[in-house]
């Protein structure tokens, strides 16, 4: 500090102050997670989700697209010693159940092996099924399926 | 006259002592026919309990519970007497330590169920008709599912236990139950367990 000319200090003052208004600038443009409350205000609570009723299965948007759950799965464990997804969707079990049967894509191993159940990569079905709610979309979607698909 | 007193007298007492031992011997055995007693024992506590807490039975809409004494010891005096008389065994593998790390529970876990699921379908699931009886169902207030399921499964002759395994716990290793809903075993695993 002893060496600092008379210059510096303006200049430090300077940036110290372009800092603080780019600090401000951006204070603008991010928004918290608790959106633009008031600290002092509690935030709204947004509505709770629920799960469809049971339904007929729902049609899918595009080619490969994995089958969404049209029913509560509530409840409904899997873990390593037993799938209850299975306990209905299996080859076994579907027609007693009347329930789509699982694809034959799901015995293949990822070395192409193909085994006599539900190879583990393919084991844990929420990973690529999932259930409906009474959610709104987000954002705007303009995406149409494809007509070889299409439920129309 | 002192000999009709001492017959009035001799009936009172034995009413009065019968009142308090059979009063006192039901009132023991509801001791043990609570959710408290259950867990007292941390085989119970550390593995069955911890998987029925949450679940439909012990956390719902209208708070209504069903604890361990509803599913697994009977309503009904005699039948309840009777799983009391067999609970003697359970108390012999507490004091062996038949199931008490988690490991031997798991050991045993098929086994076990096994026991609750042949007790059920024996009694055609008594103990769950206490509260859900097939004549009092609304069919019409079901989902798609269970509306045809539940129909499809009186027509059977099923029991609530034939498909309802594993409602309040985790279930044992099903292979052998359903081989379809298990698993794969990859080749190169084979023979490793």
């Amino acid at each position: 500090m002893k060496h600092l000319s008379a210059k510096k200090p303006v200049l430090l003052l300077l940036g110290v102050l372009g800092l603080a208004s780019a600090q401000s600038a951006l204070a603008i443009e991010i928004q918290s997670l608790r959106g633009e409350n008031d600290i002092k205000e509690t935030t709204e609570v947004p509505e709770v989700k629920r799960y469809n009723k049971d339904g007929q299965p729902l049609p899918r948007n595009y080619v490969l697209q994995p089958p969404l759950i049209p029913h509560k799965i509530d409840g409904y464990q899997i873990t390593i010693k037993h799938n209850k997804c299975l306990s209905c969707h299996s080859w076994k079990n579907y027609r007693r159940h009347h329930a789509t049967k699982i694809s034959q894509t799901h015995f293949q191993s990822r070395d192409g092996i193909v085994l006599a159940n539900v190879s583990a990569r393919r084991y844990f079905c929420l990973q690529c099924h999932v259930p409906q709610t009474n959610a709104l979309p987000l954002v705007e979607n303009t995406f149409e399926p494809v007509e070889s698909v299409s439920a129309q | 006259m002192a000999k009709r007193n001492i017959a009035i007298g001799t009936l009172l007492v034995g009413i009065v002592l019968g009142i308090i031992l059979w009063g006192g011997f039901n009132w023991a055995m509801e001791l043990t026919n609570t959710e408290q007693f259950c867990i007292s024992c941390h085989e119970m506590r550390d593995n069955v309990y911890q998987e029925y807490k949450g679940r439909i039975h012990d956390l719902n809409r209208t708070g209504v519970r069903a604890t361990c004494p509803d599913c697994h010891v009977p309503k009904e005096w005699i039948y309840k007497v009777k799983r009391k008389i067999q609970a003697s065994n359970e108390l012999f593998h507490k004091v062996m330590g038949s199931i008490d790390t988690r490991e031997k529970f798991e050991a045993k876990r098929l086994e076990l169920a096994r026991h609750v699921w042949k007790a059920m379908k024996e009694t055609d699931s008594r103990e769950c008709r206490n509260c859900h009886e097939y004549g009092s169902m609304d069919y019409m207030a079901q989902g798609r599912r269970a509306r045809r399921e539940h129909q499809e499964g009186l027509e059977a002759g099923k029991t609530c236990i034939d498909c309802h395994k594993g409602i309040a716990h985790q279930l044992p290793d099903m292979a052998e139950e359903d081989p379809s809903a298990v698993l794969a075993v990859h080749p190169e695993d084979k023979g490793t367990e």
